[in-house]
């Protein structure tokens, strides 16, 4: 990856694409802060907070999603009191004291991408939502309802950073970032 | 205290409870270093001899020594677990402090470890006839050593976890960092059960241990930064 000069602003939809190993992931990590490792060049950020959802699932197998999303609520400082209503907008509220070993790989993403919902309940705004591959493993009434609460957040003057390989079912504008091939 | 504090207090109670429950849910990280404690300490009277006042001799040593062994042995999947499943990268995201969770990681991994061999440590020391004068120092020792010996694998296990076999390298980081730990502690006890007065060695253990509390999360926070950065 050379030479890219991206500007990301308040409402920017943004769909990076490109084949396995071009980079994508490491864009992602690299806009979150968490990667600076082999970067020349720099990264100005100036949005008020950051929501980074990786490919790693950030769930633990031995806990409830209750028990992973109240940590996860925690450790961004907010209130846990709305974890039921974020688990029922992914479907999961009658599994929310099931361990997360026992569900499915689709369910499991479910637990992690519940903290959109509570990141658009408790961040401000004009957050930038850093999201890698959201849609794995997400059946096709989870994507519609994931994508309309991206472009809710767009729409707010958030702004959202998406990796997928599946076209996004959205009348939005969106700003497309084609990297280039495998090294 | 302003809402932030609150939000601090609360993240952290939260990892303590949520490191605890994991480690309940998951007993054997717990037993296994209880285990190898107890073979080792089965082991040796056979290995030396049964002969009581010889085995009191190297009771000490032995003592801290399996307990260093065993500690080393915990730390090294310390933070493995968050690491694979991203919960890790969460954490270094969160506004929250990294030095207070460095901390309160250590300390959930020492109230799994360090605490239950310092409490069944007289009974490992009974197997080896150590004096029963010397087990209140014992385990006096085995308190604030194994805390010490938690914060600084921690140390290990943040700059190691990346790495796929981080075994070897973690020995090699922390045990130097041991050594003082094992030299004062087991002197401590060594000195309780020959009757002196082990009060200067439980006091520099003490000392270390301060300075340990306020320095290692600096390091452990260092040590993940850079791993997770690396990964």
């Amino acid at each position: 990856m050379e030479g890219l000069d991206l500007d990301i602003s308040a409402g920017n939809m943004v769909l990076i694409e490109g084949p396995n190993g071009s980079g994508k992931t490491t864009l992602l990590r690299s806009l979150a802060g968490l990667s600076r490792l082999g970067l020349t060049g720099s990264i100005a950020r100036d949005c008020d907070e950051l929501l980074y959802l990786g490919h790693r699932a950030g769930i633990k197998q031995l806990l409830t999603p209750r028990e992973n999303l109240v940590w996860a609520c925690r450790s961004q400082g907010w209130n846990p009191d709305t974890i039921d209503s974020a688990l029922e907008r992914v479907g999961l509220s009658g599994r929310a004291d099931v361990l997360c070993q026992h569900l499915s790989a689709g369910q499991q993403r479910r637990v992690n991408l519940a903290r959109l919902y509570l990141s658009f309940e408790h961040q401000h705004p004009r957050t930038l939502w850093l999201l890698d591959e959201p849609f794995t493993a997400i059946d096709r009434d989870g994507v519609t309802s994931l994508a309309a609460t991206m472009a809710q957040q767009v729409q707010r003057g958030g702004a959202v950073v998406l990796t997928s390989h599946q076209d996004l079912p959205l009348d939005i504008p969106l700003r497309r970032l084609v990297l280039g091939g495998a090294a | 205290m302003s809402a932030s504090d609150v939000s601090v207090g609360a993240f952290l109670g939260a990892s303590l409870k949520r490191q605890l429950l994991l480690a309940y849910r998951r007993p054997v990280d717990t037993i296994n270093p209880l285990l190898f404690f107890l073979l080792v300490v089965t082991l040796f009277p056979l290995g030396i001899g049964p002969d009581p006042s010889q085995l009191a001799e190297f009771a000490p040593g032995i003592l801290w020594i399996v307990a260093l062994l065993a500690s080393l042995m915990a730390a090294e999947g310390m933070f493995r677990q968050d690491y694979e499943d991203g919960s890790l990268e969460q954490l270094l995201l969160s506004p929250q402090p990294l030095y207070l969770a460095s901390l309160t990681y250590t300390a959930a991994h020492w109230l799994v470890t360090g605490l239950p061999l310092t409490l069944l440590s007289p009974l490992f020391a009974t197997m080896l006839q150590l004096p029963v004068a010397a087990l209140p120092v014992l385990m006096m020792s085995m308190l604030l050593g194994t805390a010490i010996l938690s914060l600084v694998g921690s140390i290990g296990a943040a700059l190691t976890v990346s790495l796929k076999r981080g075994g070897m390298l973690i020995s090699l980081i922390i045990v130097p960092l041991y050594i003082p730990v094992l030299i004062f502690a087991a002197g401590a006890v060594r000195f309780a059960a020959g009757g002196f007065d082990p009060q200067p060695q439980l006091l520099l253990l003490a000392g270390m241990l301060s300075l340990a509390v306020a320095l290692a999360p600096f390091a452990i926070s260092a040590g993940l930064r850079i791993s997770v950065d690396a990964g």
